[in-house]
This record gives C-alpha cells, sequence and structure tokens, in this order.
C-alpha cells in the first residue's frame, strides 16, 4: 500500500473516530491533552505500520490500543516517579483486558461534550474546545475561523484543557436535577459556532463560513447521543434551515439579499427537509422550547419556498411564544419586525420602543430593524438615521451596501 | 488604539469624486455608531504623507525633510482611541469599521501608566 492511500485512510479513521477515540482515553484518564497527544502518537505510528501491514481490519481499534499503550507507558512513567506500584498494578490489569476488549469501545462523546461545555471552563474556549477534541479540527484552523491569533487559540485550548485535568473535572453524564442546564451550555457552544460561522459574508469557501458546516455535523453527533431530546432536535433544524438558504444571500456579485426577497429555487432542499424531519421528531415529545420555536419561526420562512408567501401572522405568534421562553435581545427585535410585517408597524416600533435602550446601543439588528419600520410608517428621515446606525454597526461589508443603497 | 494604515488607494479613495462621498457616508455612520457606544476618547484622520513633514535632531542642527517618511506601501491614515474591556471588544470595533474592508486596521493596548520617574536634573 502506498503512502498517500495511507494518508487517506487515516484521514478518513480521524475524520469518523478522532472523537470517540479521544473521549474514550479522556474518560478513563481525565486528561483531554494526555489522550490527545496519545492518538497523534498513535497515527504516526499508522503512518509507519500501515503501508507495510496494510490498514487493519478495526483501525480505530487499532489506534486505541495504539494510543492506550502510549498512554500507559507515560503515566508509568510518571508513577515510577510517584512510586505508586498500586497504580502500575492498575494500568497493567487495565492493559490485559484491553487487549481482549476493544474492539468495540463504548461511545463516551457526549461525556466528552458535556466536559467541554462545563461551568468551570471559559465561555469563549468552549466552542473551539468541542471542535479540536471532539471533530479533530487543528487549532490554527479553529483560529482562522474565530478570527483569533492561532497563537491566542492555541493558549486558550491549552489551559481549558490543564483545567479539566487539575479540576478532574469528571467525565460523566450530568444528573436529572443538572441536566437541563448542562445541556444548554452544549446547545450554546454549538449554536455559537454556527453563528461565527453564519456571519461571515459571502465568500462560502473561507474556513470562517466552514465553522457552520461544522457546527451542523457537531449537532449530528450530538442528535446520535441524546435522541430523546427534543431540543437537540430542535436546534439542528433551525441550524439546517438557516444553511439552506446559505447560497441565496449573496447575489453572484456578493451582494447581499435580505430573506424575503431570496430566490426559493436557491435553497437547498435536502437540507430544509431534513430540518422538517427533526422538528416532526421533535414535536413527538410535546415539550416546546427555545430552538425548536426559532426552527418553527424559520420553517415558516421555508414554506414561502411552496406557497410562494410569508405566513407573518403565524411568525408574529411564534415569536410571542418565543420571547416568553428566551427573551433575548434577537427575539424581541425579531417579533417586533413579525408585528410589522403581519400589518401592525405602529405596534411593531412601539415593541422595539419598549427594548431597553442600553441593550440596543450597539445591536445592529436593532438599528435595521427600526430603520425598516419607520420607512414602512412613511418616515423616511427617522428610518435613514436608524440605517445611519446600523450601516455603522455591521461589519459584513455586503450588509453595509445593501442599507447604504435603502438610504439612497 | 485602533491604527488604520492605508495606501496611496486607499487615501484617494477618501478624495475620490465618486467612491469619496461614498466612503465617507460609511465612515461617518461608523464613527456615530462607536462614539454612540461611548468608547472614544480621541481620535483623527490624518492628511495624506506627502504633506507631512519629517523632523531629526543630530549634532545640535534640526532637519525637515519633506513627507512621506518613508518608500513604504502603507501609511497612517488615522487613528481611534478607544476604552473597552477586552481585546476582542476592541477587535469587534476595528471589524465594523468599513477601512478594514478595503485597507487594514492595528489593534494595539496602550501601554499601563507605568512607574515613569522624571529623570534627576542637576542643580
Amino acid at each position: 500500500m502506498n503512502e498517500s492511500a495511507t494518508q487517506s485512510a487515516i484521514e478518513t479513521v480521524v475524520r469518523q473516530s478522532y472523537g470517540q477515540i479521544v473521549a474514550y482515553l479522556a474518560a478513563r484518564s481525565g486528561d483531554v491533552a494526555g489522550a490527545e497527544d496519545a492518538l497523534s502518537d498513535a497515527f504516526l505510528a499508522a503512518l509507519r505500520r500501515w503501508p507495510v501491514d496494510g490498514v487493519p481490519d478495526k483501525p480505530e481499534a487499532w489506534l486505541l490500543r495504539a494510543a492506550r499503550n502510549r498512554q500507559i507507558d507515560s503515566a508509568r512513567r510518571d508513577q515510577v516517579r510517584l512510586r505508586s506500584s498500586e497504580y502500575l498494578q492498575q494500568i497493567a490489569e487495565e492493559a490485559q483486558t484491553m487487549a481482549t476488549t476493544i474492539d468495540s469501545f463504548p461511545d463516551e462523546r457526549l461525556k466528552l461534550l458535556f466536559v467541554c461545555a462545563h461551568p468551570a471552563i471559559d465561555v469563549a474556549a468552549r466552542t473551539p474546545l468541542m471542535l479540536q477534541t471532539v471533530l479533530g479540527i487543528d487549532a490554527a484552523r479553529i483560529a482562522s475561523a474565530f478570527l483569533v491569533a492561532p497563537k491566542a487559540m492555541s493558549q486558550r485550548l491549552v489551559r481549558a484543557k490543564t483545567k479539566i485535568r487539575d479540576a478532574t473535572i469528571p467525565f460523566r453524564v450530568p444528573e436529572p436535577q443538572e441536566w437541563s442546564e448542562r445541556l444548554a451550555f452544549v446547545f450554546d457552544a454549538i449554536y455559537a459556532a454556527y453563528t461565527t460561522g453564519w456571519e461571515s459574508g459571502s465568500d462560502s469557501g473561507s474556513t470562517h463560513a466552514a465553522l457552520a458546516e461544522e457546527a451542523i455535523v457537531l449537532c449530528r453527533v450530538l442528535v446520535t447521543l441524546v435522541p430523546s431530546e427534543p431540543e437537540t432536535h430542535g436546534l439542528l433544524a433551525l441550524m439546517l434551515h438557516c444553511q439552506a438558504r446559505r447560497k441565496a444571500r449573496h447575489s453572484s456579485e456578493g451582494r447581499f439579499i435580505p430573506l424575503d426577497r431570496q430566490d426559493t429555487e436557491q435553497w437547498s432542499r435536502p437540507l430544509m427537509e431534513e430540518a422538517e424531519e427533526h422538528l416532526h421528531l421533535a414535536a413527538a415529545f410535546d415539550r416546546m422550547g427555545r430552538f425548536q420555536l426559532e426552527a418553527a419561526i424559520q420553517s415558516v420562512h421555508a414554506r414561502r419556498a411552496v406557497t410562494g408567501e410569508t405566513d407573518w401572522q403565524a411568525i408574529a405568534l411564534l415569536y410571542e411564544g418565543l420571547v416568553r421562553v428566551a427573551p433575548g435581545i434577537g427575539a424581541l427585535v425579531g417579533r417586533a419586525v413579525a408585528l410589522a410585517q403581519a400589518g401592525d408597524p405602529v405596534t411593531g416600533l412601539k415593541a422595539l420602543g419598549d427594548i431597553p435602550a442600553d441593550r440596543v446601543t450597539t445591536y445592529q439588528p436593532y438599528w435595521a430593524a427600526r430603520g425598516h419600520l419607520l420607512h414602512l410608517l412613511g418616515r423616511n428621515s427617522d428610518a435613514r438615521a436608524a440605517w445611519q446606525r446600523a450601516i455603522g454597526l455591521t461589519d459584513d461589508p455586503a450588509l453595509r451596501q445593501y442599507l447604504m443603497e435603502r438610504i439612497g | 488604539m485602533l491604527i488604520f494604515h492605508g495606501s496611496k488607494a486607499d487615501f484617494d479613495r477618501r478624495t475620490d469624486p465618486k467612491k469619496g462621498p461614498v466612503f465617507w457616508s460609511e465612515f461617518m455612520a461608523y464613527l456615530q455608531a462607536i462614539q454612540n457606544a461611548g468608547v472614544v476618547i480621541a481620535g483623527a484622520g490624518l492628511e495624506v504623507p506627502e504633506n507631512g513633514k519629517i523632523v531629526r535632531v543630530r549634532d545640535g542642527s534640526s532637519q525637515v525633510q519633506d513627507g512621506p517618511y518613508a518608500e513604504t506601501k502603507e501609511s497612517l491614515a488615522g487613528f481611534l482611541l478607544i476604552e473597552v474591556a477586552s481585546l476582542e471588544v476592541a477587535l469587534d470595533w476595528a471589524k465594523k469599521s468599513p477601512w478594514a474592508t478595503h485597507a487594514s486596521v492595528e489593534v494595539r493596548a496602550i501601554m499601563p501608566p507605568g512607574d515613569v520617574r522624571a529623570p534627576i536634573l542637576p542643580a
């Protein structure tokens, strides 16, 4: 077998089982960085051996065994220093059982996800940590997706892993009483990956845009691990509906196209269908939540591909539900716009006015929405002033140009 | 500090009969937004480097030379001194500036006020 074939065999295993192997190793040692190091040593060993011996039948098991041996070697070195014969014994026994039982190893990725989104971990590190440990994405790529210097991102990741090891953050699924809160942290970290990638402009080939796709991959993993949690399906449905419209958001010249002007022919049917499937799966549990509501709003928008119209009454109603469950600034602005689009711009503008001023000073969508509602009411000079604020607050050149044109 | 660097083309954009008005209305919108956020301490836009002078004092005599300072592709076009909670917030403001979409914005921290003692002068 030649080298490039080995390389591609290894890459396939990395994509498919990196997270599973890291999770399995780290769940036993409590040391994520050590698990990753052991696995990368195993990859190096595979690069040497597989071209000679051929790719093994169960490459994951082979890698896991190699990584585990490496881990045991380094643990033994540490323990010799500490002179703990009891621990050495334990490791030796484990090495024995592993040799016979490792061919099918349990999937510990859910525990790993909970560790990555543990409250003791810095919020800014949670998403990068998931992308690296569960999907095996390297720090440099994560850094460029988050527009952070590679060195700064590496340090952030190292700090987080040291914290996991030194604070002995447990690799376990949370107790029922803390389940919802802890799961919400996992959702937030995955959704943060999506929104960070989403905000990238028309350049769909950028690593920044790729982040949105990685977020969907992460969420698909989460859905397989916790299929009985409706919000998991809701989150995936939300991201899939948004992702379906990615191409339609910009013209071929890179100009921004607002949702209600997008050509529905450009929307991805397979992604919309997958989104709808997950919304249905979620609905079966009869437990509404923030992400299901947001996905349902996107689902109503998606129906325009079939009916040619947008049911703004339905959207306004869903936003009423959403602001009760999760009164975030985005939901409050969305509700105001929906009210206006449903035929009542006066109430919509009042709803915008009810949002505390200190929450909207630098919130760009608020000013864009305010401009739009004032424009609907014929208050054109006020609308221009609001759009000016929106222009000053966006970092998306396409959106800036679009708003400049609306000002005229 | 947000430091706006630009090439000759970026400077020319500011006075271009077609691109100039668009540039300025975008940039003024940005300035208004960042000022409304209450983070700006000071700022200025600079004239083209060709209009500048470079001063050196050597061996007691001063030399004044016409700009630009050096034959570099980019020169300083302006700056904003802002006070924000973190580097991330400063980077966000840098990204929002229309200058960043065609030229570049450097983000630098201000040195902390240190233990700078006045040199002891001979009596």
